[in-house]
């Protein structure tokens, strides 16, 4: 078995070396942390990943682009629809395809429901590792499955939604899909006060979280956090705001910051992205236009996926997943397979700085860090 | 705020949850999970699970010609099809062979997408468990093939615009055979 190359030394007898996983219900799946404690306390920390690596890149380079997108739902496969949303979005900036109105609306619309899954499903299993087991999980299951009911009416599948193409989506939203969706934002509000009453002030949690795991806006930065994680630390940015890709900049949101950038903060900011984005749903629901869902280039393209060759070209396309920028770079030689075809996956990118945050802390306020990172490992792994 | 308050408050938020999910309809806060076996939740439309091959009427009049469109672009190559021939050896646009293999189809619906001839479709079925890989998961033509009547009742919408569409087909194909009378000569 292979060592990992601790920075200071363990041989002296107050050092024990410790191994979290890869077998361990508090990684979120197949990931070690191998720790260094002294006592309780945490003095090296080396996140080690690879135990999931399915060989995505390769797999997506030698399959024609439309046969990747069901692929993409594996990544991140909390949230599949937004996987989607930017392997889609690449792929439309390399062919040069526009995307009808109406199927715009869709997309945002089940984006923003997917980040609403994913952030109260975070906040239940991140509660999970601090000792609050599974109650609240289980009330943020109980809203979640109402969506995931809206997904699999639509798309047809609950986690692994396949549903976006390239210039549209595959199915059109229908009124009796709207009125569900509407009726499901107007609960919305009810429930994230009871989780909030649940939450929020409750002293324990309050203990547990604030001034824990504390990554300051500098190195978070320097590590290039995304998502929540970077805007717990206080800043600014958002690619929903700084891009604004898709029909984003049409929307009246804010972005919310934390103050101190601790366990609590990426808590709370969670909790406040969530009413964004219920206010973002109640806006595009409100404006969403008749019409096509197909660009009428693309159609032909849907039954021939094998003539679908984008220029010779190379393009990123970058969304705001709910774990943080989501990039997906694809290099077109002229060939229906992409000839290079690369993920920016936030889960990895944000786990770098793992040790910055547990450094000094417990041993037990590592995995309430690890799970306010919010990671998933098919993303990590790739 | 006096310490222990907000403890108080979540306890509380508990408490009525408890008591919401026995005395509540399932819309405002009761329970809302079946009794698997028993009870069964209705499945929606659009629900895909695994593929499966439409006939029309008997099992011999099978849609499907064997043109090989649902093999070559699944993106797990789960799908294995055989032309059959017949006896002079001339291809007869029939699967001899079409073999899924169930335990490597990803439930994508890509197949459904791209076949031209409106044969394959995705199933709602999901109780396919099986003690055998080979024998238990890989799916044989016998196995795959059902009737047009049993694609109505499990996708309604799309049956029928599937079979309206097949309709319209046929009617423009048995326009086109009967030659156009030919002009008299004058």
């Amino acid at each position: 078995m292979e060592t990992i190359p601790f920075s200071k030394n363990t041989d002296t007898a107050e050092m024990l070396e410790i191994n979290f996983g890869p077998q361990h219900p508090s990684t979120h799946g197949v990931f070690r942390m191998a720790v260094q404690l002294e006592g309780e306390k945490i003095c090296g920390l080396k996140p080690v990943f690879g135990y999931l690596h399915r060989n995505h890149e390769q797999i997506a380079e030698n399959l024609p682009y439309a046969a990747v997108m069901p692929y993409t739902d594996r990544l991140d496969y909390v949230n599949a629809l937004t996987n989607n949303f930017g392997y889609a979005l690449a792929v439309e900036k390399l062919a040069g395809l526009e995307v009808p109105e109406r199927a715009e609306y869709i997309r945002v619309i089940m984006a923003e429901l997917a980040r609403i899954v994913n952030h109260i499903a975070v906040i239940g299993f991140m509660l999970n590792d601090l000792g609050a087991f599974f109650t609240p999980l289980l009330y943020a299951f109980r809203e979640r499955e109402r969506i995931l009911d809206i997904f699999e009416g639509v798309t047809g599948s609950r986690l692994m939604n396949n549903f976006f193409r390239f210039g549209g989506v595959k199915h059109d939203l229908t009124e009796a899909d709207l009125a569900e969706i509407k009726k499901i934002i107007a609960r919305f509000p009810a429930f994230l006060k009871e989780f909030e009453d649940l939450l929020t002030k409750n002293e324990i949690l309050c203990m547990r979280c604030q001034n824990v795991g504390i990554l300051s806006a500098g190195d978070a930065i320097n590590a290039g956090i995304t998502g929540p994680v970077l805007r717990a630390s206080g800043v600014n940015y958002d690619i929903r705001k700084v891009d604004g890709y898709s029909i984003y900049n049409r929307f009246d949101f804010q972005v919310p910051l934390g103050k101190k950038g601790d366990v609590y903060d990426r808590y709370y900011v969670r909790i406040l992205e969530i009413r964004q984005s219920l206010k973002i749903l109640e806006q595009a629901l409100a404006k969403i236009p008749q019409g096509e869902i197909m660009n009428k280039k693309a159609l032909p393209y849907l039954k021939m996926p094998r003539n679908f060759k984008p220029p010779v070209g190379e393009a990123y396309g970058r969304i705001e997943s709910p774990k943080g920028e989501l990039g997906f770079y694809v290099v077109s030689d002229g060939t229906p397979q992409p000839w290079r075809y690369h993920v920016r996956a936030p889960s990895l990118i944000n786990l770098t700085a793992l040790e910055e945050m547990c450094l000094g802390q417990k041993v037990a306020d590592a995995i309430v860090i690890l799970g306010s990172i919010d990671i998933v490992l098919g993303e990590t792994d790739r | 705020m006096t310490f222990g308050w907000g403890v108080f408050k979540g306890m509380m938020v508990t408490l009525k949850n408890f008591v919401t999910s026995y005395a509540c309809k399932r819309d405002n806060g009761g329970i809302f999970t079946v009794q698997y076996p028993e009870e069964r939740e209705k499945e929606f439309e659009n629900f895909r699970n695994f593929p499966f091959l439409v006939y029309d009427g008997t099992p011999d009049k099978v849609r499907c010609v064997a043109c090989g469109i649902c093999e070559r672009e699944c993106p797990t190559k789960c799908i294995h099809i055989e032309m059959e021939t017949d006896a002079a050896g001339k291809p007869a646009r029939k699967p001899a062979v079409f073999d899924i293999d169930y335990g490597l189809c990803m439930n994508c619906g890509l197949c459904e997408e791209v076949c031209p001839f409106d044969s394959i479709f995705m199933d709602c079925a999901f109780e396919v468990a099986a003690a055998e890989r080979l024998d238990g998961l890989v799916f044989h033509k016998k196995a795959l093939l059902k009737s047009n009547e049993y694609f109505r009742k499990v996708r309604p919408a799309l049956a029928s615009a599937i079979d309206q569409k097949r309709k319209a087909a046929e009617e423009k194909k048995k326009a086109q055979a009967q030659p156009p009378e030919a002009p008299k000569p004058q």
